[in-house]
């Protein structure tokens, strides 16, 4: 199963990975993090995360990982 | 658990200084991803310019300095003829590149230098506070245009990559933008180009990005990406520029 | 420093820009930038035909603001740099030498003065010497200032320039002016006083394979005091420049009762008048700052005394003037003759002058 993990203190809560999942898998939190900001966060929903990454690829942070939990660990 | 994407380690923890939504973030992760997949941190020499980008040292791990307003294609120059073993780039945005520092691009590249030169193009003065910038598109408001940019009074958007297309010593121009997931990967394709350019000594190399600036523009970072998708892309169209 | 040996096969007679040009590519200079103004031509001229064979490499730039930019681009690296203009010029290169300082960069920096303000005209002045010395660009800093006065100087000061621009990590500018740029003198083309290669640690440069943390060079720093902190630092060289490399000559300062104070070309007039009056019995001597930044306050503070009068020869209408009064802090008259504009003053003008005062 693929999952996003967001760094919720990084985020700014801009909502570009909200814009962009094309699976509607990222929120905006009811939570406000220690900037004073909502930010984005992951949600089960009805389809699955497909690790697209284009959460990731539009994050001006850069503060969204997607982790593959079926795959073995890295390689190293 | 295997992690499918994560951000390069060239790119530094702090959290930027950068307005929610704001392009710079991005187009910072490409370039360090670049390097990194091209095997050239040791011998990258970067330049930061005057404007939103300046503090771009905190958050690379590799070698930067800083130029003058306008003058990091100058400064670039200095280094590059000095040691040619150097993988030389300049990071600049639209008033740097195109306003006070139009004549150091200019003859950057047309002496074709050796260098990358990443162009972020948001249309606007942000460190300054959203004046007119070269690049402000007709009709657009700013601070110092507050009824939108008027042709008789501000002139026309200086198309500076078109401008530079016709120098005899640049060998590559596209622009990009980083308004959707589609346009980032893009983007980084003409990063790397742009790159590799430099290392197979072809001359003078360019990628304008078309950035979003959700404060200055006075939208929502949505609402920002939609713009460049929707008005500025018809204005001043992607895909490449020139190649040879 | 001006003693030559006449039978040396390094002597040749050669024009001041030219002198300069040489005495850098000695100097171990690797990298020269620089942009046509009168009366400079002949050093970038020199600088173009001779750099590709000393390895080094020649830039012409596309503008004044480019080649200061681009010396500070191969000094970064920790490269010995050099870029040359004429007054007008020099006013667009105080960006990038505010920069230089403010990183902490080597750098020489060469100004064959002309007359100004503004376009003004292409013959010798001294009249950037406010400029030169007060910090010229913004901000909180100095240049070391080398003011030769012929030939061998015009080597010597531009050879010491790069050692202390590497000493002291900083901006040095030579101060000439048309009258020593365009002529030809015989001169040694090695170094007249005693010089050590000077070792140097340039561990700070960019892009040095033994650097193991990547490096920043950098002059904006936002968080609160740490500008402040670098001032002080910098205010601390300043401080050891001042006390280690104040350079002047003197003549007759003992055993006078008026002191001729001038730089530069003026000073060749000066002393010629000096010699012509002390001939005919009057009790003259002179002073010659040849750093004017630092400048030899303490030479002329000890020299002033009640008996003694000062007059300053410029080719400016007043400017070192300044900082002699300063020195001579009330002890002393201090008085003024300059002619400006391109315009040489005379030795009959000067003695017209001495003859008022007594």
């Amino acid at each position: 199963m693929i999952r996003i993990k967001i760094d919720t203190e990084k985020c700014k809560g801009c909502g570009l990975c909200i814009k962009y999942c094309p699976k509607g898998l990222i929120v905006e939190s009811k939570k406000l993090n220690k900037r004073g900001v909502y930010p984005a966060e992951f949600v089960r929903g009805k389809d699955e995360c497909t690790g697209c990454k284009s959460c990731a690829i539009m994050c001006p942070e850069a503060a969204i990982e997607i982790i593959d939990d079926e795959k073995s660990n890295d390689k190293k | 658990m295997k992690k499918i994407f994560k951000k390069s380690p060239l790119l530094l923890d702090p959290v930027t200084h950068y307005c929610p939504g704001c392009g710079h973030g991005i187009v910072h992760r490409l370039v360090c991803e670049v390097i990194e997949e091209l095997n050239i941190t040791e011998k990258v020499l970067a330049i930061a310019p005057v404007g939103c980008a300046v503090l771009a040292y905190d958050y690379w791990d590799f070698d930067t300095t800083e130029a003058a307003h306008g003058r990091p294609l100058a400064v670039a120059t200095g280094i590059k003829r000095m040691r040619p073993d150097l993988i030389v780039f300049t990071y600049q945005g639209d008033g740097d590149l195109a306003a006070i520092g139009t004549a150091e691009t200019v003859h950057a590249a047309n002496r074709g230098e050796d260098l990358t030169c990443i162009f972020v193009n948001n249309g606007v003065y942000g460190m300054t506070g959203g004046q007119m910038a070269p690049t402000t598109l007709l009709g657009q408001r700013t601070t110092t245009c507050k009824s939108g940019r008027d042709k008789k009074r501000d002139g026309y958007p200086l198309k500076i990559s078109e401008m530079l297309a016709v120098l005899d010593g640049v060998c590559y121009i596209e622009r990009t933008a980083v308004n959707k997931p589609k346009n980032v990967i893009l983007t980084k394709k003409a990063i790397k180009r742009a790159f590799v350019n430099q290392i197979e000594g072809k001359g003078f190399s360019m990628v304008e990005i078309i950035s979003q600036c959700p404060t200055y523009w006075a939208l929502t970072p949505e609402e920002a990406v939609d713009k460049i998708e929707n008005e500025i892309i018809k204005e001043t169209p992607l895909g490449v520029i020139k190649d040879v | 420093m001006t003693k030559n040996n006449q039978k040396d096969k390094n002597r040749v007679l050669m024009v001041g820009n030219h002198i300069i040009g040489q005495a850098a590519i000695e100097a171990g200079c690797k990298f020269y930038a620089g942009y046509p103004i009168t009366p400079q031509n002949e050093l970038t001229a020199y600088m173009a035909d001779n750099m590709p064979e000393a390895g080094g490499v020649f830039i012409q730039a596309e503008s004044e603001l480019a080649a200061i930019s681009m010396i500070f681009g191969a000094s970064v690296i920790g490269e010995r740099v050099m870029t040359s203009s004429s007054s007008p010029g020099i006013s667009l290169k105080q960006e990038g030498i505010s920069y230089l300082a403010a990183c902490k960069l080597p750098a020489v920096i060469v100004n064959m003065q002309r007359g100004g303000p503004g376009l003004g005209n292409i013959s010798p002045a001294q009249s950037d010497y406010f400029q030169a010395t007060k910090g010229g660009g913004h901000g909180d800093y100095h240049t070391v200032v080398l003011a030769p006065n012929g030939s061998q100087e015009l080597f010597d000061l531009t050879y010491l320039a790069f050692d202390l621009a590497d000493i002291y990590r900083t901006p040095v500018l030579v101060l000439g002016d048309g009258v020593l740029g365009q002529m030809a003198e015989p001169v040694t083309l090695k170094p007249s006083f005693k010089h050590e290669k000077t070792k140097v640690d340039k561990s700070w440069a960019l892009a040095q394979t033994k650097n193991k943390e990547p490096k920043v060079v950098k002059s904006l720093f936002l968080e609160y005091g740490a500008l402040e902190n670098l001032n002080k630092e910098l205010k601390k060289t300043y401080d050891i420049i001042e006390s280690n490399e104040v350079r002047a000559e003197t003549f007759y300062i003992d055993d006078c009762e008026i002191i001729l104070v001038a730089f530069g070309a003026t000073s060749r007039i000066c002393k010629k008048v000096m010699m012509t009056l002390r001939n005919e019995g009057l009790k003259i001597g002179m002073i010659r700052p040849i750093t004017l930044w630092p400048f030899p306050k303490k030479i002329i503070s000890d020299a002033a005394h009640k008996k003694v009068k000062f007059l300053v020869v410029e080719m400016n209408m007043g400017q070192m003037v300044e900082d002699v009064r300063m020195a001579v802090f009330g002890k002393s008259e201090v008085h003024f003759y300059g002619r400006t504009a391109g315009i040489i003053p005379s030795e009959k003008e000067i003695i017209k002058k001495i003859r008022s005062l007594s």
